[in-house]
């Protein structure tokens, strides 16, 4: 496994992988869509709760995307590995698009649901700070020329945003919140109808496999972009 | 759908828009970044 960490075995390593990760991503996405409109509509919430199936898995997605980020950052950090510090750069875009996604999907379900698009309760608060950390995260790189200074001004921010993280998670249970309580992941097992359920971890799994076939790509990008940059330092020294 | 159609399939067509969006500009950056590297490395020999 760590074996993986040298950027040459990695490249070598998940060179096979990328398709088949994409693949599994499409057939698992269309199944997930094909699952979640077959689902009968709740006696409560009527078709409102197919909105389910893309936002909560968007939001779980979020905060993995963070988790990878912030372990990555402290990698980079603590060993300085270029590959830890390739994978957290690599994570913050689909990281941030998938909470973009919670939010945006949250709003079009509460509306019907709640009566409202938004509310400053616990639970949609600590979602859009996890996605002003992410938004500042990605500035913070971009603003700073230098890339090793930019790189470690980042992952210290990185580090601060997974204080967030059980807050994001716990939230429903600290404080009374607008929004329902955990539903899947919770103690006594999940709440759902089966009738919802499997079309919820399909998606769940289809997410996954997304992020995980972008984030290996973009991983792959960044150790490609640095060595057509050092070939091109190197060309221009020669010359 | 009715009355929901309003939000569910805007709920669906972002998250479609989004995610295919990221999807095709992770896939465009890794192609552009890779044809790159084979012009860097035949300049290189």
């Amino acid at each position: 496994m760590f074996g993986l960490a040298n950027p040459q075995k990695f490249m070598a390593f998940t060179r096979p992988l990328q398709p088949v990760l994409w693949l599994a991503a499409v057939g698992l996405l269309a199944a997930g869509t094909w699952l979640s409109f077959a689902a009968p509509a709740d006696y409560q919430q009527g078709d409102t709760v197919r909105i389910m199936f893309v936002h909560a898995p968007a939001a779980t997605m979020g905060l993995g995307a963070y988790a990878a980020l912030g372990v990555s950052s402290l990698f980079a950090l603590i060993w300085r590995h270029p590959l830890a510090d390739a994978a957290a750069r690599a994570a913050a875009l689909p990281g941030a698009a998938f909470t973009a996604l919670a939010l945006i999907t949250g709003s079009l379900w509460g509306q019907p649901m709640w009566g409202t698009w938004w509310v400053w309760d616990a639970r949609l608060t600590s979602v859009l700070v996890l996605f002003l950390f992410y938004l500042g995260y990605m500035a913070l790189r971009a603003s700073i020329d230098d890339e090793q200074k930019a790189a470690r001004a980042a992952a210290v921010l990185a580090l601060v945003g997974l204080i967030n993280l059980p807050i994001v998670k716990f939230s429903v249970d600290w404080w009374n919140t607008l929004h329902q309580p955990a539903s899947l992941l919770r103690a006594g097992g999940s709440s759902l109808d089966p009738a919802y359920l499997w079309p919820l971890l399909t998606m769940m799994a289809a997410y996954g496999m997304l992020f995980a076939a972008i984030w290996i790509t973009a991983i792959r990008t960044v150790v490609t972009r640095r060595r057509v940059m050092t070939l091109r330092a190197r060309a221009a020294m020669e010359a | 759908m009715t009355p929901y159609a309003a939000f569910v399939w805007p709920a669906w067509g972002i998250t479609a828009l989004v995610l295919g969006a990221v999807a095709a500009r992770t896939l465009i950056a890794a192609r552009r970044w890779d044809r790159a590297l084979k012009a860097a490395e035949g300049g290189d020999r």
